[in-house]
This record gives C-alpha cells, structure tokens and sequence, in this order.
C-alpha cells in the first residue's frame, strides 16, 4: 500500500513537471491567439484584413516550419503551393472547368491537390540536399507561375479571376477572420503536436546529425513525404483562404517576395522552434503597415533581415528567448552511472544468438580497409576490437550497422544475413551504436536526444500524433520515463532539460550510450567510448558496459585504452592493416608477440 | 523550323553553359554554389545596355567597364555571403547567405534601372535578323572563346595550377603554401567575368530585363546538376542540350510546356543521378 501510494506520487510529481514544461511551451502561444481574438473589437476593418493575412500566412508557415525548421530542408519556393491552392479553390468555386463547387468541399480538393504537389516538389529532398532542393523549389514556383498566366481558359490569364465568396456567417470581414484564425490556431496545435512526438524529434535528428538518426530507426524518406503531404495540404489551403481575402487574383499577386516572407519568418523565428516563426510571420506581415514609404525596398529589407540573421543570429527569436539556457551550468561536474538501473532499461528477451562476420572486405579508392575479417559477437559477452589507427576498426562497425556494403563476405545475425547497406533497419533488427564523434542534435535538450533512440518503439501513427490520440500520448508517456531511466542510469538526469550542445565531451560519450539503450537493442556498437573521459570515468565506464552485458546485450568495443578492454572484455580480436592479427581472451592477447609488437609495445 | 531551332537553342545554350562554368568556378574556388550566378548573368545585360545605350559609351569601353563591375560583384558576393560561412560548410548557411545577396541585387536593379525588358545595344551589327544574325553566334563563340581561355589558364599557367590544386584539395593547397584567400577571390572575381559575359553576348537575345537573374539561375544550375558539380565539359555539354531540348519543346508544344518538359527531365535525372551524368564519387558519410 505505501509502494503503491509512493509511485502514484511520483507519477504524480513527473506528470506536474512535464505539465509545467508543456505550459511554458503552450502559455505564449495561448496568450497570442487570445490577443489575436480582441483584434476585431479594438480596431477598424482594415487591421482585421491585415491580421486575417497574418492568421493566413501562419497556415502556410507554420507547416511549413516542419520542412524548414525542424527537417532542416531549404523549400524556398512555397509560394507555388499557395498559388495552386487559389487558383484550385477559385476555379472550382467559378466552376471554369467542372461545375460550380461549394467553397469548403474547393478547399479540400485544394488541399489534396497540395499534398500531392508537396510530394511531388518533395522528392528532390530524398535524395539531394540544400542547393538543389532549394533550387528545385524555385523552378517549380517561376513554373506554376507561367501556367497561371499561359492557361487562360482557366486561369483568366493575366486578368485572372474572382476568388470564392465564403457562404454566411463568414462572409463579413470579422466572421472571415475568425475562420482563418480558428484554422491557423489547428494548424499551431498539430504542429505542436508533430514536434512533440517522435515524428519531429525524427525530423531535427535527420536535419543535424543525419546518421545518427538512420542507426536509431528513423526511416527518412517515409518521414519527409509524410511531412511534404501535411505541408502542401496546409499550403494550398492557406492559398484558397488567401484568393477569398484578395477578392480577385492574377498572377501578380503571387511574387516571390511571397515565398521570401514564408522561410524568412521561419528563419528570424529560430530553427525548431514554434513560437518564434509566430511571431516572425506577425512581425514580417505588420512591418510594411509601419514602414510605407520602404514598400517598393520590401524584398531588399527582406534579404538584409535574412543576411543578418544568417551571419549575426542564426539562433533566431527563439534563441533570444530562450531564457532558460542562459543559466551557467555547475561547473566540475562528475557522471555518476547507476548500474543498478540498467536492468530495468534494457530487460527485454534476447534471442539473438550473435553477429558473425566472414571474409568481408571492403576496399576505398583501391586501398583495402578490411580484408578478409571473420568475427564474431555472443550474446551478453563483451567483445573488445583494438589495433592501430586505420586498421579497419570503425570500417567493421559500419559494415555491421549498415553504412557500408561489403565487397564480399557476409553479415549475419543470429544466423540470418543482414541486407548490406540498409543501416535504417539495424536498430529494429537489435542493433544500437554509438559514434566516435558523438553524433547529436545540439540545439534539442538532452532528453530529446536520448527519446530519440527510442523512436522504434513508438507505436502511433502520424495521424495519432498529429490529432494527438490516446496512443500518441501513451507513447510520449513511455518514451519520456525511459529517457529518464536511461539518463538516470548513465548519471545525466540532472541535464535532462539542457541544450545538448552545452554539455562536456564526457557527458555526450553517456548520452549517446543512453540513446543507444533507448533501443533495448540485443547488441550494442560502441566506437571508442572512453575518448577523452577522465581516468574515474573511464572506470565508471567499464563498469556500465558491464552491466549492459549482464542484461544479456552483446557488446562490441572499439578502443583504444588497452586497460579498459583487458579489464572488461571477454574475447579481444586485434586488428592490423585490415586483417585478424589475433583473437582470443585478453589474457592470451595480452602476451601475443605479435600484438606487443604491432600495436601495445613493450 | 529546325535550323531555328538548332540556332536559338545553340544561343541559349550557350548562355546557359557559361552560368554553369560561373557556377563551377565559384564551387571549385570554396566548395560553395551561390545564387549570385544566375544574377551575374542578368546584370551583363543589364551593364551593357546601361553603358553602351543609355550612357551613350563606345562598345568597347562598355564591355570592359561591365567586366570589371560583374568581378566587383563577384568579389562582393566572396566577401559578404561566402566568406563569413565557410568556417561552417556543413551547416549549409551560404544558401540562405548568397540567396539573400542575390534577392538585395535583383531588388536594386528592379528599382533602380527597370522591371521591364530593355533594349540591348548590337555589337558587329552582322546578320539581318535570319538564324545567322549575331544574336544566334555570338554567345556560342563567346562561350567557345570563354571555353578556350579558361582551358589555357588551367593547363599552362602557374595560377591556373593553383586554381586546380585548391579545388582538388583545399587543405593539402594551403599546407604547401599557396594563397588560399587570394586565390579563392580571384576566383569570384573570374566568375562574376564570365556571368557578365554569359549576359552580355546573351544581351540581344535575353535583353536587359531583370527576370533573367532567377530564370538564370535556374536555367544555368540545371547543367551543372546534369554535368556534375565543378565539371566544366560536363556544365557545356548539359547546357548546349538544355538548350537544344528547351527550344525544340518550345517550337514544338509552346514555352509553358518547354518549362514544364524542362523542370520534369531536371528533376528526373536527380533523383536518377543525383551527382550528375558524369558526376564524381561519394563523399565518406561516417
């Protein structure tokens, strides 16, 4: 009865913090939206007609905001979808090429209309990074463009054609706005909730430490169209809205000081943030309304914000708002892992019998960096991999994790072969690993780093998280509490809020363990974790290491610290030029002439 | 209709050939592609018709003159929106860096000289009009003669080697020495040249109109992407048939659908060759 009064109390006390964090988040969100509401009571029509533009914009930005701000992905022609949005809606609605449509039926084929297009636009991001996807989005908006203006049966040319009336009672100016609001706030709150599940901390792992998030699971491609289809749909939604509140459109009204205003309120707004990009888009859509006689200067002021930001400020609003990180961290901090907890993070069944490697070889530029290596790893056994610089150690973890096909030779686990090269299946199939830099996303706390690893286990759908169903919130709830379990086990608990970036270079070596253990992998990669760890730590390490193997998780090691792996390891493979110099139990490794020769000395 | 067609594609080809080498030297000289190219591009048009028309210059005196302010601009773009982001390559921040250099460009022109296409000044004054007048040869041989110098200066003299080697392999360069910066704003300054020439032989045929800058830089990127990034042969080939392609697509089906063709073989090809037809290999990830 008291054990059961005493978790319910700490239950209790982790879901107040987590209710605090969250309305520290949602509080100045709420705040602006109720500001937003007084808007029509306290001015005239023509603020309600700019703020209705504001509330518009938002639509498109703050979806837009996943695909810039959190995935990292420079889409600066977005004004595209806009423009396929109102022309979609008004065509529709004036009933130019089918009969006349209803306005809200018109914006939801707009909106699939969209969503097929973001993909579309989408797909150079697959396989192309930045420039050319950057590139491609300002083909296809200068594109769109050039139809509106060439298909005149449809489009009216450059005369254009009437936007669609709304029916009663949003057909005033104050009842329009109160729609377009009441959209834009749906938009905040799926956004919101997208980034607080594991499809946004996917998208800011695939936006800063790309690889990383192929070894936790994170399938890119599928994560970026989805998040292409919310995008467009948003968009061409937000551009139906937009022909209503034009009245009447033409080509003109679809410059690219549009899609500017779109990425730079982004931009100003800070990377990964959501208040920020709100508050960019009001700043950028109020800032003509104050300054008239720069109106003709408007893209010019634009691209100076944009340059400024980009060399002064790259952190954004958001960065400047961030108040909670200002605060200067204890100073000498020491990690002190508990051991005990790592079984109750890694408790799963492990059947997998083991990974063996035989002959792989893998060659670079005509130099063979392992040539021929056979190995192989036990479950709950820790298997250590030493030898000199660029004898082939990482190379072998990469081929292990997927990064690298073999040439010949084969990988398998548990008797079965792993498909070469297909480094996002490995974490489902029980491998986790670590990096030798750690691999992080240094504008997330460290919490968010380590759910990460977890991102496997998360069971909702997209359209779950996005409407933020029950098994949304009960996926948050596990993955938070194993982050916390995690964290506490590797003796980082007390960061768990901090940007990842402010963290020392011994505390990210236990963070990324921490996330490879978010996986409950059946085997675990770890690539010179005691680099640059104090001596008290290096011991603290091995210890945790061994833990992990007692779970019944294997492990392999690649270090250099010979007395770590003589203290910890149950088997040692010595490598040299790419080939097996020894293997056997560190004792016997110990006193091999060969290995004393090549690599220990003595 | 095909000898129009081989003419004008030839002549935007050409164009489209020398904003990929600009593109190319700019990318070879600091790993960087920069929207600024395509601008360069619209701004020798633009020089050429304000020095020779407008401010009544002899031709020659306005050629030079554009020369040198296109290399003032490449320098500008070095020192402004390429410089202060190298030490962060990986972050990807000249994109947005160059990308707002070039919009401040493309709002001055609008403003300051037109948003309409302007006249440009002939140059022999050979050809009436037909497939053979200068309009058509003059940015091919301007590409070929640009082709050739480049060639010379990369293959016969001690500059040109450092060109090379800084673009082979940065480091190892400036471990033995040579000037990195200099070289590397030498390099925009070269490139803002051959973005102004790529404008001003182009000038007849693409006129003095500030819209070129953005069609510019898409058109110019498309063989570059096609080619292979820092390949030169690769950017002249790829821009010699995107012209050829775009102006049969636009005789045949009309110039919405040769953008449409254009945008669709462009994007095909990525996604089926994402370092180019004649791209080189894979940087290690891990």
């Amino acid at each position: 009865m008291a054990l059961s009064s005493e978790s319910a109390a700490g239950a209790m006390q982790e879901k107040s913090l987590a209710g605090v964090g969250s309305w520290m988040f949602a509080g100045p969100l709420i705040l602006i939206f109720c500001l937003a509401l007084l808007v029509p009571f306290v001015t005239n029509d023509y603020w309600v007609l700019i703020a209705t533009r504001a509330a518009i914009y938002w639509v498109l930005v703050g979806a837009l905001n996943l695909v810039i701000g959190f995935a990292g992905q420079l889409a600066i022609g977005y004004v595209a979808l806009l423009t396929l949005g109102a022309y979609s809606t008004s065509v529709l609605v004036a009933g130019n090429v089918s009969p006349p449509v209803p306005v809200f039926a018109a914006l939801a084929i707009a909106g699939v209309a969209g969503a097929i297009f973001g993909v579309i636009v989408g797909l150079p991001a697959l396989r192309l990074r930045t420039f050319y996807f950057a590139i491609s989005t300002l083909g296809f908006a200068t594109i769109i463009t050039q139809i509106a203006l060439a298909w005149q049966s449809v489009t009216g040319g450059g005369i254009g054609l009437p936007g669609p009336e709304m029916p009663a009672p949003f057909h005033t100016h104050g009842g329009f706005y109160f729609f377009c609001l009441a959209v834009a706030a749906l938009v905040t709150w799926m956004t919101a909730n997208i980034a607080h599940s594991r499809f946004g901390r996917g998208l800011i792992a695939v936006r800063d430490a790309d690889v990383a998030a192929e070894a936790t699971g994170i399938r890119k491609a599928r994560l970026l169209m989805t998040i292409f289809v919310f995008t467009g749909a948003s968009a061409a939604i937000a551009g139906g809205l937009f022909a209503t509140l034009q009245t009447y459109i033409t080509p003109d009204a679809f410059t690219f000081d549009l899609s500017v205003l779109f990425f730079i309120s982004i931009l100003i707004g800070g990377r990964g943030s959501i208040l920020g990009p709100l508050l960019g888009t009001v700043i950028l859509t109020l800032l003509p309304e104050f300054a008239a006689p720069l109106a003709a200067w408007s893209t010019f002021l634009h691209a100076v914000l944009l340059l400024v930001i980009v060399l002064v400020a790259p952190g954004g609003i958001a960065a400047l708002l961030d108040f909670g990180n200002r605060r200067a961290l204890r100073a000498n901090r020491t990690i002190v892992p508990k051991v005990d907890l790592v079984g109750r993070l890694l408790a799963a069944d492990k059947a997998k019998s083991g990974i063996a490697l035989r002959g792989v070889v893998l060659s670079f530029l005509g130099v063979r960096a392992i040539d021929g290596v056979d190995l192989d790893v036990e479950a709950g056994k820790i298997h250590g991999l030493i030898g000199p610089n660029g004898s082939g150690k990482t190379t072998i973890l990469n081929v292990i994790s997927g990064f690298y096909s073999p040439e010949a030779g084969s990988v398998a686990l548990g008797g079965e072969a792993l498909k070469p090269g297909d480094s996002e299946s490995r974490a489902s199939q029980g491998i986790a690993r670590t990096f030798q830099t750690p691999r992080i996303v240094g504008e997330a706390s460290v919490l968010q780093n380590v759910m990460i690893g977890g991102t496997i286990h998360g069971q909702s759908t997209f359209i779950e998280s996005l409407l933020s169903l029950p098994r949304h919130r009960s996926d948050e709830r596990k993955l938070r509490s194993e982050a916390m379990t995690a964290l506490s086990a590797v003796g980082l608990e007390s960061l768990a809020d901090i940007r990842a970036d402010r963290l020392q270079h011994s505390e990210l070596r236990f963070m990324e363990i921490a996330r490879a253990c978010m996986a409950r992998p059946a085997f675990i990669l770890l690539d010179e974790p005691a680099a640059g760890l104090s001596a008290d730590e290096i011991l603290r390490l091995g210890q945790f290491v061994k833990a992990i193997s007692r779970q019944g998780t294997g492990v392999l090691l690649v270090e250099h610290h010979a007395d770590l792996i003589f203290d910890i390891c149950d088997y040692v493979t010595v490598l040299n030029l790419g080939r097996v110099l020894a293997q056997g139990t560190p004792t016997e490794i110990r006193v091999h002439k060969e290995v004393i020769s090549a690599y220990l000395g003595g | 209709m095909l000898a129009s067609i081989i003419a004008s594609g030839l002549a935007v080809g050409a164009v489209y050939a020398l904003i990929g080498v600009t593109y190319n030297t700019m990318f070879s000289a600091s790993r960087v592609m920069s929207f600024t190219a395509g601008q360069l591009g619209m701004l020798g048009g633009v020089f050429g018709s304000l020095f020779v028309l407008r401010l009544g210059m002899p031709l020659v005196v306005g050629l030079v003159l554009m020369l040198v302010c296109c290399a003032i601009v490449g320098l500008i773009t070095e020192f402004v929106a390429v410089r202060p982001v190298l030490k962060s390559l990986d972050q990807h921040l000249y994109v947005l860096s160059t990308l707002a250099l070039a919009l401040m460009i493309q709002q001055v022109v609008a403003v300051e000289w037109s948003t309409e296409p302007q006249a440009f000044p002939r140059v022999f004054g050979i050809g009436g009009g037909g497939i053979l007048d200068e309009k058509f040869w003059l940015p091919v041989l301007t590409c070929a003669a640009a082709i050739c110098a480049l060639e010379l200066l990369y293959r016969r003299t001690l500059t040109g080697l450092a060109f090379l080697a800084i673009a082979e392999d940065n480091f190892a360069a400036r471990a033995l020495g040579l000037p990195e910066r200099n070289l590397r704003m030498a390099s925009y300054a070269l490139a803002g040249m051959i973005g102004g020439l790529a404008g001003f032989s182009g000038g007849q045929l693409l006129l003095a109109f500030v819209a070129n800058g953005p069609l510019l830089n898409f058109y110019g990127f498309v063989p570059v992407a096609l080619g292979g990034l820092g390949n030169n042969r690769g950017a002249i080939v790829g821009g010699f048939a995107l012209g050829l392609f775009q102006q049969a697509a636009n005789f045949l089906v009309g110039g919405i659908f040769a953008s449409v063709a254009v945008f669709i073989l462009f994007i095909v090809v990525l996604l089926a060759a994402p370092r180019g037809l004649f791209g080189g290999h894979l940087a290690r990830r891990v």
